[in-house]
């Protein structure tokens, strides 16, 4: 015991810890967790961008190219945020080595936060990879510095809370990879990365607007080319509840103990 | 105060199955304490509770006089629990295993660096820090648990069968360190299959079987309820015929071996001149079983009888 300190000191070095741990953990296993989605992202801009995308011309005004780029950046920082968090909690539950964390004396809130911050990292890193390999590619400049920032964190933050849920359900390890592959994939695919929804017909466009993907993808390409199809404020509003309802959700299920706690 | 004090703790599993009939249970600062019982008796269960691995049905745990409800952080961050089961992650090394777990309990890095080094020291992996624990053997796990469930020095410390597969010249170790961890203080619970080393180490214990507590006392205590003790004397040359010796059971297992039962009032001396004068030499003697262990296995003989139903 160190009586010196208080509680929250005590909770701020857990999150610390935690936050190192998982950090290192992606970073120990890089070729894992940040070459593949550079890789992929860097396939995505030479078919979609530089080959195909000569034909297509622009869009809204936008070589196509610079138009994808910030959609691709966004999409490697969905997948890679959630599938840090999803498969290292899980990890964690299957190996048993979650009870570390369970019996020790870290509140429920500072064990979700270390894995989010685990996740942001990762999918700010990768982000900031493809940022760099993109421009190889084409000229960025930023419309808004602090609207591209913060809907890139806020949607890093968003889809590893996403992660976590999904790593408390996950019973094994096909668990991990049903949601990614029938949810998260479509979803974005489907948000705006590589077309405007003006394109589409009234319809699939109104059905479009449901897909609170495409809310991320437009706030984070507003910030870096000043275009978006949706209000920027509706955006923030959405990613914001989205993250809220996620963490109180998280937190129920943390504190009932479901998935961890026989 | 008590280091421990369970009151009518309850657990039903999903399914039906009642781990836990509502057992009381106290253990006193500074204690070392046994916790015995058959598999599947509720033993895990209840230092599941304990330590917040497994949610309880109904029941109270205080810790240190803190309440496990209602004050969580106070009782977790005084218990250090050293599972039955390895639970660490392969890929990690043993010093950041035990570093980590000192930063979950808050415990500044310069701080858990020091205990970690002094831990792993007294129990022998100093050497071994840098290697990922799945490299390990089975000895060193179970030492890195026991480094690991220190290393914020709780003052109650739980045992989950700590020695299980360890060979006897290490759990001797063990046995040591644990005596001297517990005389400087930290209470000990401690739950095993053997039986020897709850005799050897625990002051106090309780048997727990079917979900309820169906022995609370002194080691020492429980040990005196034994009526009789059997002994095998092995023989320094063969004997032909029986002796015969008074008041006591004898029986002849082989030409040089014999098995005598003597009651708690009977001493051995009585046996040894008995066969003396029969010309029988004994080159040597040993307890026919654990003593703990005979009365574990009459105690719960006993109960497995009176709840068998009538024919």
């Amino acid at each position: 015991m160190t009586p010196t300190m208080n509680r929250t000191q005590r909770n701020l070095i857990a999150l610390g810890t935690l936050a190192r741990k998982e950090t290192q953990r992606f970073l120990r296993i890089w070729q894992q967790t940040l070459l593949p989605p550079v890789i992929t992202m860097t396939l995505y801009l030479i078919i979609f961008g530089s080959l195909i995308g000569s034909r297509i011309g622009p869009m809204e005004g936008y070589p196509y190219i610079q138009f994808i780029v910030p959609g691709i950046i966004m999409m490697a920082v969905i997948t890679n945020s959630y599938s840090n968090v999803v498969s290292s909690f899980f990890g964690a539950k299957f190996g048993r080595y979650v009870e570390e964390m369970l019996v020790s004396s870290m509140p429920n809130y500072v064990l979700l936060l270390g894995y989010v911050i685990g996740g942001v990292g990762r999918g700010l890193l990768v982000g900031l990879l493809v940022i760099g390999v993109s421009l190889f590619f084409t000229d960025l400049h930023l419309h808004s510095f602090w609207i591209t920032c913060s809907t890139i964190l806020l949607t890093s933050v968003l889809f590893s809370l996403g992660g976590f849920i999904n790593a408390i359900f996950a019973r094994k390890f096909d668990d991990i990879s049903i949601i990614p592959t029938f949810v998260l994939t479509p979803l974005t695919y489907l948000g705006g990365v590589f077309y405007s929804i003006d394109l589409l017909p009234s319809f699939w466009r109104q059905v479009s607007l449901t897909n609170p993907v495409l809310y991320m993808v437009n706030a984070f390409r507003y910030g870096i080319l000043g275009h978006s199809d949706i209000d920027i404020a509706t955006a923030y509003g959405i990613i914001l509840s989205v993250i809220a309802v996620l963490t109180a959700i998280a937190l129920v299920l943390l504190h009932k103990g479901v998935g961890l706690r026989s | 105060m008590h280091a421990l004090s369970l009151r009518q703790l309850r657990k039903r599993y999903r399914g039906g199955v009642e781990a836990l009939k509502g057992i009381d249970l106290t253990v006193e600062q500074g204690d070392f304490f046994g916790l015995l019982g058959p598999n599947g008796a509720g033993k895990s269960t209840a230092i599941g509770i304990i330590s917040s691995l497994v949610r309880k049905t109904a029941g109270e745990v205080n810790v240190f006089g803190y309440d496990l409800d209602r004050q969580p952080w106070e009782v977790k961050s005084r218990i250090g629990l050293v599972p039955q089961e390895f639970n660490f992650n392969g890929f990690e090394t043993v010093e950041q295993i035990v570093v980590n777990q000192a930063g979950f309990y808050g415990i500044p890095r310069r701080v858990a660096l020091e205990r970690t080094e002094r831990y792993l020291r007294e129990l022998g992996l100093w050497d071994k820090r840098h290697a990922p624990s799945r490299t390990l053997s089975g000895g060193m796990k179970r030492r890195l648990m026991i480094a690991r469930a220190l290393v914020h020095e709780p003052p109650l410390l739980i045992l989950d069968e700590p020695t299980a597969g360890v060979d006897i010249e290490l759990r001797r170790s063990m046995w040591d360190f644990l005596r001297e961890i517990n005389r400087q203080g930290t209470t000990i619970i401690l739950t095993t299959h053997y039986l020897e080393e709850a005799e050897t180490l625990c002051r106090n214990l309780a048997i727990i079987d079917g979900g309820t507590i169906v022995e609370n006392t002194t080691v020492k205590g429980l040990l005196r309820k034994l009526s009789t003790h059997a002994f095998v004397l092995d023989l320094a040359g063969p004997v032909e015929q029986l002796p015969a010796l008074p008041a006591m059971r004898v029986e002849r297992l082989d030409d040089t071996t014999l098995e005598v039962e003597i009651s708690a009032e009977q001493n051995l001396t009585e046996v040894f001149v008995a066969l003396a004068q029969a010309g029988i030499r004994v080159a040597s003697m040993k307890n026919k079983a654990n003593r703990l262990e005979e009365m574990f296995v009459r105690m719960l003989e006993k109960k497995s009888s009176s709840e068998a139903p009538a024919r």
